[in-house]
């Protein structure tokens, strides 16, 4: 045999030998033609789950899903001949229907993708029967939030398909591109509880994309799991008539019940019609919402931040009687020094200074917790006292987020002093520089929720439960909220609540008294260097057996005897009384021009006000 | 009486082997046509399978005819048939029907013809009476020349069809003249010219240039005594470089749009995997998910579902790969290189040049498809279509393999009876 033949059987003896390794290699070793083997003929089909339903105390329902139809486009399928015919039937013009094809050719000629999102119901029982004509199209059942009332918006949230972004940040892995997902509110807060459970359809498929039966006969599919219902503690009536209410103004509205932390109306205003951020409008929606000025999209009970005002002056008084600085009755002479005042001269107790709202006595009391000389060194005392009653402060909710279950809640501030430090320097301040905190000015800064809590931990006479919202979830009662009480005698409240009840009985709260239900309640006028002091009014009534507190803002609307008293006065009839029987108060609030006083039998106090001097220290005008 | 001779004459391991290639291509045949939701048989004629025993049926009845004939028969008609084929070659460049971007068919009522399938024999016989006339040497340059010019006066025709992959087939046609004294050198500069071919795609051209001088200096410091060597290394290096060079040329003019897509998509068939490289792609796909043992006959879903194109003729052998497995495709494997040694072991006993010859054309073309075929479907060469022997699905591949491969068993079973020339 020749050596050239001897060649020539080594030549194929190696073709022979590459090829072997080459198939070892690509059919043993790599396991990746498995895998794409896999993906080319099993198609995951997803099978969407309904989102919970959400529904109000009494069963009113709040949030239901609507179906929507996303129309599928199969490239290759479509005839483009039917071109003008079906952008007809879509009402689209030809250039976007030319963009929307090329778009999901590029994609792919034989996989679906989506051609038009969320078709609403009506729209799609008109294009329904007609759609068949066109082959390529078909529709995909969604569904998507709708609220049959218009109402709770920021409360509630609303729901949009996964971004990008979320999808990169989404750390438990569950959520895939085309998922829907809760962004604010409860839907945000709940949302693994209302989302419920995808459900995943294991399909065989040839080339064409055709279905040729289940994969291993369904053993891996899995059934979508509808989202589990929620009942809300608002009461749906209460929570209309509050934003009727506040129609046309700005502000927030937090109603309690006391016994439990339950809210019962949540008012954030401006607010918007929910089902705008529902559906196909909800892109263009939200940008418009979003520039609107007044920041209907701004969830105010829990985010927006005021000075408290004289709303705080129970809280001072009782923390100055705990620390028995000022005994529940003793009596202390006050004029208008150090602080302008609208209370006039006199000698006054607690009771006294709550109902006038006495800006001096609450001054000197805070400032006998302030200095309670434990130090020669007046800052070293400053330091002591303030201390003290930051401890105070925090057992009341204030300066710390109270664990609402919504998202995005405010702590609110309250000075410190580490934070003194910061401004001033360590030991380089003093009781003079941190006054105005007595009258609930300054720094210190809480929300609506806190101030309708503060109004519940009165009624309750020293404690409160978490606010809260949701009540049930799959009708299973959530386990009760935490109970927590502020260090502060029992006994120490009694001045406090009668005078408040002297503020509605005859004093600048005289807006929210009803008869024959002993309305506890205290104004705030908080100071806005921007224009117009905002109104604010926090109420808690009964006296006995208290069943609702209610802490009202109205921005811009002058003083808190005005639109704040009366709107809680309005709120606090409606749930107790389930009517209104007083009808000009109504119209009163309705009408919004809060500028002018009513005139009422009751006008010491405005006459008062008018012989006041202006605030000496540029500072505070609290009534 | 003489027939009963035959029998006993005749080479029964590669007939063995040509009837398991058939019959197990028949096999995979139906099953790259089987479609789960319509039963229907393998004999049916609605599929490819029942259309194949058609062609294994004529098949028959064509070795039946070629044994019948006498041995010197081949001999005498060699040029006859040669001139004949290339006679259909023009003409049906001139009334062919074009298929697929390629002039190569002509339609007989319902069937259809391709007469380069039976250029491929006729070819390798000419070139053997060529090359085993007694006044000749085929290592003088006149007969070289004329060598080549036989099979590559085809392969222009064929390239002018525009089918490119089976007139690469008659350049196979080399490796005869290599064994039949052809200076190595072409052989390798042929090799050499197909590897720098697909280098110049695969690799950024200045890394090539650097690759090509690194060579150049290493051959001329192992030739360094030698000046006339160092100056054909040098001519040599300019001859690569020029050829690197005008390799874009080739690839933009000389290239069909179809093909170069398909050379591209060598390079990198996940460029574009739906466009392009779906063909590559995809049969790697199937091929690779079948693991050692394969998914079982009639279970690979790659091919049941239509993933893999052309699954019954260039494809074929995915659907061994995938329902086989590697230890199904490596016994393909062995068998195809079993059937290649033994034609070479056959060849090597013939006392007459001519069969000698001619077996060595047979067994280049028929290791040429081969190669080629499932290089391609594992991505190692371009997709160019020609079908794997006996396995494929098509008539006239199997008429043309069938009598390829007979003529030289013919020839073989009669070599007692021709006296030693030359």
């Amino acid at each position: 045999m020749s050596s050239r033949s001897i060649i020539i059987q080594a030549i194929i003896l190696m073709t022979a030998l590459v090829f072997s390794i080459r198939l070892f290699s690509i059919q043993v070793v790599n396991d990746d033609y498995k895998l794409a083997a896999q993906n080319n003929i099993v198609q995951k089909i997803v099978e969407y789950p309904y989102r919970g339903l959400v529904t109000d105390r009494n069963d009113n329902l709040i949030v239901y899903n609507t179906p929507v139809y996303d129309l599928m486009i199969v490239p290759k399928e479509v005839n483009l001949e039917d071109s003008a015919h079906i952008c007809g039937l879509l009402e689209i013009d030809h250039e976007s229907f030319i963009t929307k094809y090329s778009k999901a050719r590029k994609y792919s000629s034989i996989l679906a993708s989506k051609f038009i999102e969320q078709i609403p119901n009506e729209e799609f029982a008109r294009i329904q029967d007609q759609l068949v004509d066109f082959p390529g199209f078909y529709v995909l059942p969604r569904t998507v939030r709708a609220y049959p009332e218009n109402t709770l918006a920021n409360a509630l949230g609303y729901v949009r398909e996964i971004s990008r972004y979320q999808l990169n940040r989404d750390t438990s892995n569950y959520y895939k591109p085309g998922d829907y997902i809760g962004i604010k509110g409860i839907e945000l807060q709940y949302e693994e509880i209302l989302r419920g459970k995808r459900g995943l359809n294991y399909k065989l498929v040839d080339v064409q994309g055709v279905v040729k039966g289940s994969f291993n006969d369904g053993e891996y599919d899995t059934a979508a799991i509808p989202g589990q219902s929620i009942k809300l503690t608002v009461d749906s009536q209460l929570q209309q008539y509050a934003e009727t209410l506040m129609e046309g103004k700005v502000g927030s509205i937090v109603a309690l019940d006391p016994a439990t932390g339950e809210i019962l109306a949540y008012v954030s205003a401006p607010s918007y019609n929910p089902n705008l951020l529902s559906g196909r409008g909800l892109s263009t929606n939200y940008g418009t919402l979003q520039e609107d000025s007044l920041k209907p999209l701004f969830n105010r009970p829990i985010q927006a931040m005021y000075p408290p005002g004289s709303m705080f002056k129970t809280v001072q008084a009782l923390i100055a009687m705990q620390e028995k600085v000022v005994g529940p009755y003793e009596k202390l002479m006050c004029d208008y020094s150090p602080m302008g005042d609208h209370a006039p001269l006199g000698l006054y107790d607690v009771d006294r200074a709550i109902t006038l709202s006495s800006n001096t006595f609450l001054y000197k009391i805070f400032r006998r917790v302030i200095l309670q000389e434990e130090d020669d060194n007046m800052y070293i005392d400053s330091r002591i006292g303030l201390e003290k009653w930051n401890n105070y402060i925090y057992e009341f909710g204030l300066g710390n987020a109270l664990g609402v279950d919504l998202p995005g809640e405010k702590s609110g501030n309250i000075p410190t002093v580490r934070y003194y430090d910061r401004v001033y320097g360590a030991n380089r301040w003093k009781f003079s520089n941190i006054y105005s905190l007595s009258i609930g000015q300054g720094e210190v800064q809480v929300t609506p929720l806190q101030m309708a809590n503060l109004g519940a931990l009165l009624a309750n006479k020293g404690h409160y439960y978490t606010p809260h919202i949701v009540k049930e979830i799959n009708g299973v009662t959530i386990a009760g909220a935490e109970r927590k009480k502020v260090s502060i005698d029992t006994a120490y409240f009694e001045p406090v609540l009668q005078g408040m009840s002297n503020v509605v009985k005859g004093g600048t709260g005289f807006r929210a008294r009803i008869s024959d239900i002993e309305v506890c309640g205290k104004t705030s006028t908080v100071e806005n260097p921007h224009g117009e002091d905002h109104s604010g009014f926090m109420a808690f009534a009964p006296r006995e057996n208290p069943q609702i507190s209610v802490a009202v803002y109205v921005e811009n609307a002058g003083q808190g005897a005005r639109a704040a008293a009366a709107t809680a006065g309005l709120l606090i009839e409606k749930y107790i009384k389930g009517e209104i029987t007083r009808p000009w108060m109504e119209a009163y609030v309705l009408r919004g021009d809060f500028s002018d006083p009513k005139p009422q039998k009751v006008v010491k106090k405005d006459t008062v006000s008018k012989d006041s001097t202006n605030s000496n220290e540029g500072q505070s005008t609290s009534l | 009486m003489r027939d009963n001779l035959l029998v006993y004459k005749v080479d029964w391991l590669t007939i063995g082997l040509y009837l398991a290639l058939v019959l197990g291509g028949w096999l995979n045949i139906y099953a790259a046509d089987f479609d789960p939701d319509q039963n229907v048989g393998i004999f049916s004629l609605s599929m490819s399978s029942g259309r194949q025993i058609i062609w294994m049926g004529t098949s028959i009845m064509l070795i039946t005819l070629i044994m019948l004939l006498d041995y010197k028969f081949y001999h005498t008609l060699s040029y006859i048939l040669y001139g004949v084929m290339i006679f259909f070659l023009i003409a049906v460049l001139l009334f062919g029907e074009e298929v697929a971007g390629s002039k190569s068919w002509f339609e007989l009522g319902a069937f259809k013809f391709q007469p380069s399938e039976f250029t491929k024999f006729a070819t390798a016989l000419a070139l053997a009476r060529f090359l085993s006339a007694t006044n000749r040497k085929t290592d003088d340059l006149k007969s070289q020349v004329i060598g080549f010019l036989i099979f590559g006066f085809p392969l222009v025709l064929v390239i002018l069809q525009g089918d490119l992959g089976t007139a690469m087939v008659f350049g196979s046609l080399i490796l005869v003249m290599f064994r039949e004294g052809m200076h190595p050198v072409i052989l390798i500069a042929g090799i050499g010219i197909v590897a720098l071919f697909l280098l110049t795609l695969l690799v950024n051209q200045t890394v090539l240039f650097i690759g090509l001088v690194v060579v150049m200096m290493l051959l001329i410091g192992l030739v360094a005594k030698n000046p006339r060597k160092i100056a054909m290394v040098v001519v040599g290096s300019v001859l690569a470089a020029g050829f690197i060079v005008s390799v874009d040329f080739i690839l933009t003019d000389v290239l069909k749009p179809h093909q170069q897509k398909r050379v591209m998509s060598l390079i990198n068939p996940n460029a574009d995997p739906l466009g392009i490289g779906w063909n590559v792609t995809q049969s790697k796909i199937a091929i690779g998910s079948g693991g050692l043992t394969g998914k079982g006959y009639l279970e690979g879903t790659q091919t049941k579902f239509d993933f893999v194109p052309e699954q019954t003729t260039d494809f074929i052998f995915c659907t061994i790969g995938e329902e086989q497995g590697w230890i199904g495709s490596f016994l393909l494997i062995a068998a195809f290189c079993g059937l290649f040694l033994r034609l070479v072991f056959l060849a090597e006993r013939q006392k007459s040049v001519f069969a000698r010859i001619y077996g060595y054309g047979v067994m280049s073309i028929l290791f040429f498809h081969f190669a080629v075929n499932i290089a391609m479907t594992i991505g190692l060469f371009p997709v160019i279509g020609i079908p794997l022997p006996f396995f494929s699905y098509g008539g006239s591949s199997l008429w043309g393999f069938t009598v390829l491969l007979f003529i030289f068993l013919k020839l073989d079973a009669h070599r007692m009876q021709v006296l030693q020339r030359l």
